[in-house]
């Protein structure tokens, strides 16, 4: 069979495409590990511009580490539990709480940062936290978990799992552990790697929200593209990759675990 | 049910956090909108003051060429890969995805090195035809920032929608004599018009609410979302920025709702 026309004009426009996504990637890569980006790899490969960017900006790298995982936690203990009850209350006003909790995806980070400003500026101990930054990367992480928790639950029966639990005496907290947090491992799993892959990268909260004090890892950046020789800046931006491509495997993982799953 | 408490105990920390942190704040954010020396005219100057208006009008523009730019693309890549087996397709269905997590200032720093002074597709005019073509901080490298930050976002929703299209119609129209154009137009798109819809829909609220991508490319093209940012931190106006930022979220929320048939669950900000 001949390849028809449409079908190279197809895959050449996916190959210029990909190329269009991969190529300045590979490029921030290249001149972060180059003696100098300007006369090219011919330079020689170096790892000074990545010890540089930890001196300069290890602080905002720890501090992105330490408020994913604390919005993590948060998002844990808030949406689990919640989600189950979403999915037990059922309903009209179960949709309506989702709905709510899903506006902060929706609504530009920008104006969510606002608000919470205008709100709890005031509060100045706080808002010069980096807790304040949590608040807002659990609003905006928020709707993942709860939702990727809720998925799970659609597909088992955990009617039947909880009320044979129920008929074998054990209590509603017991159950609630024992039985259905197990059982929703894999939608917890799916919905930790990408609350923690967006905390990582969130920028639009972050930026309105930081303090010279509570920089993270994206206004870190911002910073070095706006006053850092080009070197510096690629340097970092590998960092960041180094850190979310392991995050955006699991996600992969647990897609496909998920979708191996036998459905009831 | 006797089990009612037990839900209420489950969804107290969520009620709390909600409370608190989103409809207090959102109530807050209304109630700053109103409050400024112009009161609830500070809404309808969006529309009578130039300033607002052309950045209103030119951000709604570039969004909606992005949209139309990234369907075109993303339609024909993902009509490309779905129903091909061929080795590697997994890696090119990641490498189109992967970009995903970048948050809008690494996009924007993607484009300087496209498009920038010391960018790759400058070196290569200087190369060949003898001047550095930059054009990383005009609407361009903005449109083409808003495209890579866009295309991952939808490609995978029209994926899917591609493989759920049926071979043996486009089989069908072949056989009874129609050209390729016209099977894209009375076959396919049809098939595919909700995922597109539902696409286009977060293309276009995604590129209204960028940030990032417009702050480090630090065009002269003051999209909405600078607009927002330089009337709270340097024209210190609170009430302002609160009534563009409700407009903003008016018009991303609208659009969002809108695309809800196809129930995306990518994040729109970045």
């Amino acid at each position: 069979m001949t390849i028809r026309w449409t079908t190279l004009v197809g895959g050449c426009l996916t190959a210029l495409i990909v190329a269009f996504l991969v190529t300045p990637a590979i490029m921030s890569i290249v001149a972060g590990l180059s003696v100098n980006y300007a006369k090219g790899l011919s330079s020689g490969l170096t790892l000074n511009w990545v010890i540089q960017v930890w001196a300069l900006y290890s602080d905002t790298i720890l501090r992105s580490i330490l408020v994913a995982l604390a919005t993590l936690a948060l998002t844990l203990l808030i949406g689990v539990p919640g989600a189950y009850a979403l999915v037990r209350q059922g309903g009209r006003l179960a949709v309506l709480v989702e709905e709510l909790i899903t506006l902060p995806v929706a609504i530009p980070g920008l104006a969510l940062a606002l608000a919470l400003i205008i709100t709890y500026g005031g509060f100045g101990a706080f808002r010069g936290s980096s807790l304040f930054i949590v608040v807002g990367h659990v609003l905006f992480t928020l709707p993942f978990m709860v939702r990727a928790v809720m998925a799970v639950l659609g597909t088992i029966d955990w009617k039947t799992l909880d009320e044979g639990a129920a008929s074998l005496g054990a209590s509603s907290w017991r159950r609630f552990f024992d039985v259905i947090l197990p059982n929703v491992r894999p939608g917890v799993m799916a919905g930790a790697l990408t609350v923690v892959t967006l905390s990582i990268g969130e920028f639009n909260l972050t930026w309105m929200m930081h303090t010279p004090l509570t920089k993270t890892l994206p206004v870190g950046l911002a910073d070095a593209y706006a006053s850092m020789r080009l070197e510096i800046a690629s340097a970092y931006t590998l960092t960041f990759f180094i850190m979310i491509v392991p995050l955006l495997i699991g996600m992969q993982m647990a897609a496909d675990f998920t979708e191996k799953r036998p459905k009831p | 049910m006797p089990n009612h408490r037990f839900n209420i105990v489950l969804l107290l920390p969520l009620a709390v956090f909600v409370l608190a942190f989103l409809i207090l704040p959102l109530g807050q954010l209304s109630v700053t909108a109103g409050s400024g020396e112009q009161g609830l005219m500070a809404f309808v100057s969006i529309l009578t003051e130039e300033r607002y208006r052309t950045s209103l009008f030119v951000t709604m523009l570039l969004a909606l060429a992005t949209t139309l730019a990234t369907l075109i693309t993303s339609t024909i890549a993902a009509q490309t890969l779905a129903g091909r087996r061929f080795p590697g397709r997994s890696l090119v269905v990641a490498l189109l995805t992967f970009p995903l997590a970048f948050p809008g200032v690494v996009v924007g720093f993607m484009i300087i090195l496209l498009g920038g002074r010391l960018g790759l597709v400058g070196t290569l005019t200087k190369a060949t035809i003898g001047t550095n073509v930059v054009f990383a901080y005009s609407i361009v490298g903005l449109f083409i920032g808003y495209l890579y930050f866009s295309i991952p976002r939808v490609i995978l929703t029209l994926m899917a929608a591609a493989e759920k299209l049926d071979p043996s119609l486009v089989e069908a129209a072949r056989s009874l004599g129609a050209g390729p154009f016209m099977i894209q137009r009375d076959v396919v798109l049809p098939a595919l018009y909700p995922a597109l819809f539902s696409a286009g829909a977060l293309s276009f609220a995604t590129a209204m609410g960028a940030f990032g991508t417009a702050f480090t490319l630090a065009t002269s093209i003051d999209v909405f979302p600078m607009v927002i940012y330089t009337e709270f931190t340097l024209a210190t106006n609170a009430s302002m920025a609160a009534a563009l930022s409700i407009v903003l979220g008016l018009v991303t929320w609208a659009a969002l709702a809108l695309a809800r048939s196809g129930s995306s669950q990518v994040p729109a900000a970045g």
